[in-house]
């Protein structure tokens, strides 16, 4: 059996072209996500030091014999002992989730109003949906603010209008923090909906009536289950970018919106202490991944479920 | 003799005057901005009929078919169904099941979520939904499969349930919209005996959209023949092919051979006519439709009833032409002759293989004799 066990199997090492034309992707993600990442591991287990870079190393040959390796664990401790931190993921969550919510809220009836209209106007409701991209991103953060502001447009409509007698404080909250968030991410929202509303076979639709459904209903037992999948893939791509969202709270918050990504700023920038903001990287990653890996999984063995049963 | 042409009249109800049509469709008109779709169709069917639309793809079968269902709203016209008006009534309240061409199931549901999906708008007792559904999954054979999710069946099986999906709402009419088209031929052939037997079993009044003449022959009770959003022949299967009404008709449905002449004489039961292309001799031909002395007429032959032989006919009643056997279609059970005439025009005529090929009696290039009776031809007008 041994011999057995030990031969190689000489075709994996023939290199093909489709094997290079895989491999490309595989080694950029080597090369630019998975490096970095260890490398961020790495750092969120050291000192800090007053060096530079200013961290310690954490592997270092105390003899010719004896190599140590030190995990400094008190980064990590430190996030979950200091309530600062605590509240601060609690805030970029509450914020994420919020703004996944109302872009899918606003993004669902757009998506589904693209795919209901004719072909052309189809095509220009699309270019709409995309459009602002074409401007800078922290052009479209500041217009915000020239609404919002204290001095801002709405402010003054609405004194001048008597509707109010003093200005709202519309900017530095959440809510200014969540505006700025689904004005940016609604495409990426309406886009996966879309995709997946425009997939829907007419027929199925005509089928559900004809079988006596009336059309709001047709909505919810037929249309929405099978557009699940583009509205998880919308939450997945708000939810993410907006975690970890920096510009936002910075522009659009107050110092009171402590989100990941400020903080981060603040302990890589302001503190240098650079394996505290590393480690506060690795939780965020790991508790964004979590929930992804655990959704993908289920759908997994669900297709193979699927397949099992064929 | 009374008692049957009663039991006639209950077999083919579109004989008996008094019988009530069960579906109704008055002067219907579909006009796409112009384009017009169906073009003041009115037609009638009977109740347990299973009535075929036949005709090429674009000649609006599709879209009559939609405005029964309700997801196309007459530009003018009325639908009655049993009695009652269909105009303004949503697809969702009207006694009307639609099986699709795609199916159209419900990739999200099983099998038994599927066939129950029309019965749980109706709020019905779950029991009763559950034996409902139970008993029409057996009556199409797919009990066993309740669980399945559409992808995991075959074009055949997904078929059944989506006839069994339309059933199960005992509706008053079913509509089939180019049912078999997805299968192979042989599950297709297979198919077309079970559906008929499914709605003999069930009872309810099917129309059925097909492009293939050879399905709605074997299938139909009656068959629409409809041609640029008009339907120009109705009738069953044998009127349709033995009497076409018109060339389109005729040669739509099976192959014949078509020649064009001269009304030279008229008699009771049949008229002399004169064709240039078959050598200018008289034709006798049994005549249904009145066609004037002098007129310009058509006459039609299938090519099964064309006696191909080597030696003239003794009978002086048949029609008979001469020709050379230029090409022999071999389809195993039958061969078709292609006999090319002095003039040039070819005659087609298909006889059974009675012998093995070696000991065909007719080959090529022989010389044959070509005749049929006159009441086995065609006086078409039109």
């Amino acid at each position: 059996m041994l011999p057995k066990k030990i031969k190689i199997d000489v075709r994996k090492f023939h290199f093909k072209g489709s094997s290079i034309v895989v491999g490309i992707p595989y080694l950029w993600l080597l090369v630019f996500f998975l490096c970095p990442c260890l490398i961020l591991l790495k750092i969120s287990f050291a000192n800090s030091a007053l060096q530079v870079p200013p961290y310690s190393a954490i592997f270092k040959w105390l003899d010719d014999n004896i190599a140590q390796l030190t995990f400094n664990v008190a980064n990590y401790r430190l996030l979950f002992t200091d309530e600062l931190y605590v509240r601060t993921f609690l805030t970029s969550t509450v914020i994420a989730a919020g703004s996944a919510l109302a872009c899918l809220l606003i993004g669902y009836p757009m998506a589904y109003a693209i795919v209901r209209s004719g072909r052309k106007t189809r095509m220009i409701m699309l270019m709409l949906v995309v459009l602002p991209f074409w401007t800078s991103f922290l052009m479209r953060v500041y217009a915000w603010v020239m609404l919002l502001a204290p001095t801002g447009v709405i402010n003054n409509i609405l004194l001048y209008l008597g509707v109010i007698d003093h200005p709202l404080k519309l900017m530095g909250n959440y809510c200014a923090v969540i505006i700025g968030i689904v004005y940016t991410y609604l495409p990426f929202m309406v886009l996966p909906v879309y995709s997946s509303l425009e997939k829907i076979d007419k027929s199925i639709i005509e089928a559900a009536q004809d079988l006596g459904c009336a059309p709001t209903k047709v909505f919810f037992s037929v249309v929405a289950p099978l557009s699940m999948r583009g509205v998880a893939t919308g939450i997945f791509l708000v939810f993410m970018p907006a975690i970890g969202e920096y510009v936002m709270p910075e522009i659009l918050g107050d110092p009171s919106t402590v989100t990941i990504g400020r903080i981060v700023w603040n302990e890589f920038f302001t503190n240098l202490s650079w394996p505290v903001a590393s480690a506060l990287s690795v939780i965020m990653i790991i508790f964004v991944a979590i929930p992804v890996t655990l959704w993908h999984s289920g759908r997994q063995s669900r297709l193979n479920k699927r397949a099992g049963q064929v | 003799m009374a008692a049957k042409s009663r039991h006639l009249n209950k077999i083919e109800p579109w004989h008996d005057p008094e019988e009530r049509p069960y579906v109704y469709i008055e002067n219907l008109t579909k006009d796409y901005d112009g384009s017009i779709a169906v073009d003041e169709v009115t037609l009638s069917v009977y109740r347990g009929e299973l009535f075929s639309l036949l005709g090429r793809s674009g000649c609006g079968k599709s879209t009559l078919l939609r405005m029964l269902a309700g997801f196309e709203i007459p530009s003018s016209g009325r639908i009655y169904i049993d009695g009652i008006d269909m105009s303004g009534i949503p697809p969702h309240r009207r006694p009307v099941s639609m099986v699709f061409q795609s199916y159209a199931l419900f990739p999200h549901m099983n099998v038994e979520q599927n066939v129950a999906f029309g019965l749980k708008q109706e709020k019905l007792p779950k029991s009763q939904i559950n034996e409902r559904v139970n008993d029409v999954l057996e009556l199409v054979q797919m009990l066993d499969f309740k669980k399945r999710k559409p992808h995991q069946l075959s074009g055949g099986q997904r078929q059944r349930i989506a006839l069994a999906r339309s059933l199960v709402k005992r509706p008053k009419l079913l509509l089939l919209d180019e049912p078999l088209a997805a299968l192979d031929k042989k599950l297709r052939e297979k198919t077309q005996l079970e559906l008929v037997n499914i709605q003999e079993e069930v009872g309810i009044t099917f129309i059925m959209v097909s492009h293939d003449q050879e399905e709605a022959m074997t299938m139909a009770s009656r068959i629409g023949i409809m041609a640029d959003g008009r339907i120009i022949q109705v009738g069953t299967p044998t009127e349709i092919y033995e009497y076409p009404n018109s060339k389109y008709v005729s040669n739509f449905v099976g192959t014949i051979n078509m020649f064009e002449g001269v009304v030279m004489e008229e008699e009771e039961n049949y008229a002399v006519v004169r064709s240039s292309v078959l050598d200018e001799i008289n034709i006798m031909v049994e005549h249904s439709t009145s066609a004037a002395i002098g007129a310009h007429v058509s006459i039609a032959i299938r090519p099964e009833k064309v006696v191909i032989s080597k030696r003239p006919p003794k009978d002086r009643n048949y029609n008979c032409v001469k020709g050379i056997v230029q090409d022999i279609v071999y389809l195993g059970d039958v061969s078709i002759y292609h006999v090319e005439l002095a003039n040039g025009r070819i005659v087609y005529s298909t006889a059974t293989n009675l012998f093995r090929i070696a000991e065909r009696p007719i080959q090529w290039d022989d010389e044959v004799y070509l005749y049929w009776l006159p009441e086995n031809s065609i006086l078409l007008t039109a």
